[in-house]
């Protein structure tokens, strides 16, 4: 359970599917992406919010040229000169999703769901190629889960069984990501003695947590 | 006199109601909190994960963990609560949002909203949680200049951009008037240095006068 960063992420294969949280900067869990950098795996498909933002973390892995394709709401930044370098040279694939939609089909793949109906892009460009019904009245879109093969979350302490607290908004897609993925790693700042987390501020249960990384911040 | 900013951000908080959950956008939309009484009981959402921001954090109140949408740092106030993104925009989707503010390149008589693209073919589209907010919240109100740097007006009988959402803008706040989008057309509610007919003129559509003019 409780791994180095470079024990952790040597279990990302070429081709893998790899849930990146964070929001921005915020809950990153940069020490392993650059772990991911170090290990080597290629041809990685990155479902994340944003598509790297300066010259590290994320932004790292798609200069380093792992990064098939991207699965973002918002990769357009005034510091994601790498992504953008790479979409503009035709080197990287893009699937722009809605935020929203972004997070509730993580959340879907997490919960089971085969797949559901977003209000979300009716009318717009990116409802092309979807199914749309009419229910009650209003119009929605079919929507499909997305699974990872690994999950990169950040949190901010762990138990020794990997039960986790999050930190203000670094919290964002953590939670739905570790259910999302087959094998979730989370990179904390403080791993402490099974028992003195409060069960009622654990947000989320250790059954959806594989590794955990303690880097101290 | 057309509205500055700052004037265009005051009079759409003075239409926010009191005790109303509201998401403002990035850019202009967040000089709106500026206006928005102490005791207005206004409580801010932020997608990223937060209900109850508080002002931009300043010096050793800076957090990496504490960001807005817009990803610079802000402060929590009491009663301030964190949740995760799926829960965040259930909040938009599931209709418990009172209003959400948002900038935007054209909106229509019907109230379609285009904010996202320009659809240039060059640029990379990138549309982060507009689609989610312009749809979820129970009032989208906008935030313009109403004429583009060429003169063209951004309020319009059908957008030419590609939509953010349909149908779903209630009104429209611009520097030289206010507009209620109605299921009878686009009204008047207030003009800010120009006359109605001038107004109507530049514009080029049909505009309903308020009925106080």
């Amino acid at each position: 359970m409780i791994v180095s960063a470079e024990d952790a992420v040597s279990v990302v294969k070429d081709g893998d599917t790899v849930l990146v949280g964070g929001f921005g900067m915020a809950g990153m869990p940069v020490d392993l992406i650059d772990a991911l950098i170090e290990h080597g795996a290629g041809d990685l498909t990155i479902v994340s919010n944003n598509a790297g933002n300066g010259d590290t973390g994320l932004a790292a892995l798609l200069a380093a040229g792992r990064v098939r394709k991207v699965v973002c709401s918002f990769p357009r930044q005034s510091d994601s000169w790498v992504f953008d370098g790479l979409y503009r040279a035709g080197r990287i694939e893009l699937e722009v999703v809605p935020q929203g939609n972004l997070a509730e089909r993580l959340r879907a793949a997490g919960a089971g769901i085969g797949a559901f109906f977003s209000p979300t892009g009716v009318g717009t460009p990116l409802a092309e190629g979807k199914e749309s019904r009419v229910i009650d009245g209003r119009e929605y879109l079919l929507e499909y889960p997305i699974r990872g093969d690994v999950a990169l979350i950040r949190a901010h302490v762990a138990d020794r069984m990997g039960n986790l607290v999050y930190r203000k908004t670094a919290r964002n897609f953590g939670p739905v990501m570790a259910t999302a993925a087959a094998v979730t790693i989370a990179q904390v700042s403080r791993i402490v003695e099974v028992g003195s987390l409060d069960p009622e501020v654990v947000v989320t249960p250790a059954i959806y947590v594989n590794r955990i990384v303690e880097v101290p911040r | 006199m057309s509205l500055s900013r700052e004037q265009m951000a005051e009079i759409v908080a003075r239409d926010i109601p009191d005790g109303a959950y509201v998401n403002l956008g990035i850019g202009q939309p967040t000089m709106v909190a500026d206006f928005l009484r102490p005791d207005s009981g206004v409580v801010l959402h932020t997608e990223n994960g937060m209900l109850g921001m508080g002002r931009p954090a300043t010096g050793d109140e800076i957090d990496p963990d504490l960001t807005n949408a817009g990803k610079q740092p802000v402060t929590e106030l009491p009663g301030a609560s964190y949740f995760h993104h799926a829960d965040s925009f259930a909040m938009m989707r599931g209709g418990h949002l009172d209003v959400c503010i948002m900038g935007a390149f054209q909106v229509s008589a019907g109230g379609d909203l285009a904010n996202w693209s320009t659809g240039a073919p060059d640029a990379i589209p990138a549309v982060g949680g507009a689609m989610d907010l312009a749809i979820g919240a129970k009032q989208v109100f906008v935030m313009m200049s109403l004429f583009a740097k060429d003169g063209r007006p951004k309020l319009v009988p059908e957008c030419t951009y590609p939509l953010t959402g349909r149908g779903c803008v209630s009104r429209v706040y611009t520097d030289v008037a206010t507009f209620a989008v109605e299921p009878d057309g686009v009204r008047v509610v207030e003009t800010f240095g120009i006359s109605i007919d001038e107004l109507i003129t530049r514009v080029g559509m049909p505009l309903v006068p308020s009925s106080f003019d």
